[in-house]
């Protein structure tokens, strides 16, 4: 089988270079001095500092994950119920109403948030349909209400899909079984349904915030230039303001959070699962 | 639950509202690319200019150009290696496997703007000059763990003695490969390269932080337009939303077809 090992070294090769060079790049210059020359490190903690100690970037910190929290939250209490009514659809129509789902999630991203910009915008279609009512103009472009709308739209099918796949799963007999024991549909929901839902919905958890607490055009597009969340200050400290070292070590910041979050929900999800089963 | 049971009207709400805030921003940005005037929210009349204009806008037409380029050989090289590599891996140790998945997840998981800026600053420190390759090279990247995640469980499920019972049958191991492996995981690779192609065909984040040069795709060409009101980009997203309703139809309606032929036979 040696010749099919060795179809591995190409890809092995290509992820060192491609992959695990470019992390420890980001590593090094989040530890040292801004301005020196390759060969001559001096490691430095202060990038770090610098972060943790600022206001600014403490708040602009503290905003992105308030807004990607909402969002999450938003995305759980709207999308259950709209994945339960599709799970209970006979069979031709909930495949059809998921394809319909997932359409949309195919058109750039980019090119469904610059439709929302449209709607948004005072003299947008929102604010002209409110007008034939004698309101506005509301103004809602470059407020939390677009931001958190707009990455709503964008993340919420990852939800519903996840939570369908497992309310889909679930053996249709246990809802026989505990109708058969005297539940009535309240009970059978909140002590079968749900729990067996809980893994889709921890998935659907971390599949919205990842993206929610690193976007950085939904905010630009959406909430306008003093909208600033970590993707932003990112951005700038790359393309504008120049910064390396500073830019670094705030995505080392944002990538442990992430991988943090990511090891507790996956946690949180083993136990469920064998909390289900037993 | 029986099969018969009539959706309720309180369902029906749900699902129309549901359809309703999904579908609006498609239509909205169709319907306004055939405007007559420049604004967004009154419908002065049907007109074909902003179709016009995007055809003439050689910026627009070369990054729609160079997104389905960037995208076809992306798809194309991440795809063959992809492939090649699961099969590789399938038959490595499993330290080899796990460390090679670890690896994998790094771009899955990342925020994409700390893969992106990971490029822009390997790229930089390189001295690469930024442009259509280096894009092209982050694309491969991004869109490989894509295919081995689709590949890789159709290859679990696969008989392990397939391999030898071809090899003792006289194949050598290319033809065991690709006439034996590869017609047994297909379903796999195709769903994984088409992945790779939405992945790659949307992408904006990795693209814009890795570009250069003038050299733009249709993501940061948008993102660079839409400070101004520029009806050519609803008829640009208009032929963006055909296009993709196209291959998702097409893609949807193959197994249709082929169980049709398999039936008739």
């Amino acid at each position: 089988m040696k010749q099919f090992r060795s179809m591995t070294y190409p890809y092995v090769a290509w992820i060192s270079v491609m992959i695990v060079a470019p992390m420890l790049l980001i590593v090094l210059y989040a530890f040292t001095e801004s301005g020196n020359e390759v060969l001559t490190f001096r490691f430095t903690l202060e990038n770090f500092v610098r972060f943790v100690t600022d206001r600014v970037f403490l708040s602009v910190l503290w905003r992105s994950l308030y807004i990607a929290l909402v969002t999450t939250l938003i995305c759980v209490l709207l999308g259950y119920p709209i994945a339960y009514v599709i799970a209970q659809l006979p069979g031709r129509s909930n495949t059809t109403m998921i394809l319909l789902i997932t359409m949309p999630t195919w058109v750039n991203m980019l090119v469904r948030t610059y439709a929302w910009m449209g709607i948004l915008k005072d003299d947008g279609v929102f604010n002209a349909i409110l007008s034939l009512f004698g309101i506005g103009p509301v103004p809602m472009i470059h407020t939390s209400f677009a931001v958190i709308l707009g990455m709503v739209y964008n993340f919420i099918p990852f939800m519903i899909l996840q939570i369908h796949t497992s309310l889909d799963k679930m053996d249709k007999n246990l809802l026989n079984a505990a109708a058969d024991l005297g539940a009535d549909r309240v009970h059978t929901f909140l002590r079968v349904t749900l729990p067996l839902s809980l893994p889709g919905v921890v998935s659907g958890i971390t599949l919205v915030f990842l993206p929610a607490v690193s976007s950085f055009f939904i905010p630009k597009l959406l909430g306008g230039g003093q909208y600033v969340l970590v993707g932003n200050v990112i951005e700038s400290q790359f393309l504008t303001s120049g910064d390396w070292n500073f830019g670094s070590a705030i995505s080392l910041i944002m990538a442990v959070i992430i991988m943090l979050s990511m090891y507790f929900t996956r946690k949180l999800d083993v136990s469920v699962a064998s909390g289900g089963k037993e | 639950m029986d099969e018969n049971k009539k959706t309720g009207i309180g369902s029906r709400i749900i699902l129309a509202l549901t359809l309703l805030f999904f579908y609006f921003p498609i239509f909205y940005i169709i319907v306004f690319s055939f405007n007559d005037s420049r604004s967004l929210t009154k419908f002065s009349g049907f007109s074909l200019r902003w179709y016009e204009k995007m055809f003439s806008d050689a910026n627009m037409m070369q990054a729609v150009i160079y997104t389905v380029l960037i995208a076809l050989i992306a798809t194309a090289v991440s795809t063959v290696v992809g492939t090649v590599t699961a099969i590789g891996l399938s038959k490595s140790s499993k330290v080899l496997t796990a460390l090679v998945e670890r690896v994998n997840d790094l771009p899955v998981m990342n925020p994409d703007i700390v893969t992106a800026i990971n490029l822009l600053m390997f790229f930089s420190v390189l001295a690469v000059k930024k442009g259509f390759l280096t894009m092209l090279l982050a694309h491969i990247m991004f869109c490989i763990p894509y295919v081995m995640l689709s590949v890789t469980p159709k290859l679990r499920s696969l008989d392990p003695n397939l391999i030898e019972a071809a090899m003792d049958l006289g194949a050598t191991p290319f033809q065991a490969l690709t006439r034996v492996i590869v017609p047994q995981i297909r379903p796999g690779i195709i769903s994984g390269a088409l992945i790779a192609f939405t992945m790659s065909f949307d992408d904006f984040v990795i693209s814009y932080f890795t570009t250069g040069n003038g050299v733009n795709n249709i993501s940061i060409l948008v993102y660079t337009m839409s400070k101004r009101v520029n009806p050519s980009i609803n008829a640009l997203s208009t032929i963006v939303i055909l296009l993709i309703t196209v291959v998702l139809g097409i893609v949807n309606l193959i197994p249709i077809l082929h169980e049709r032929r398999m039936k008739r036979r």
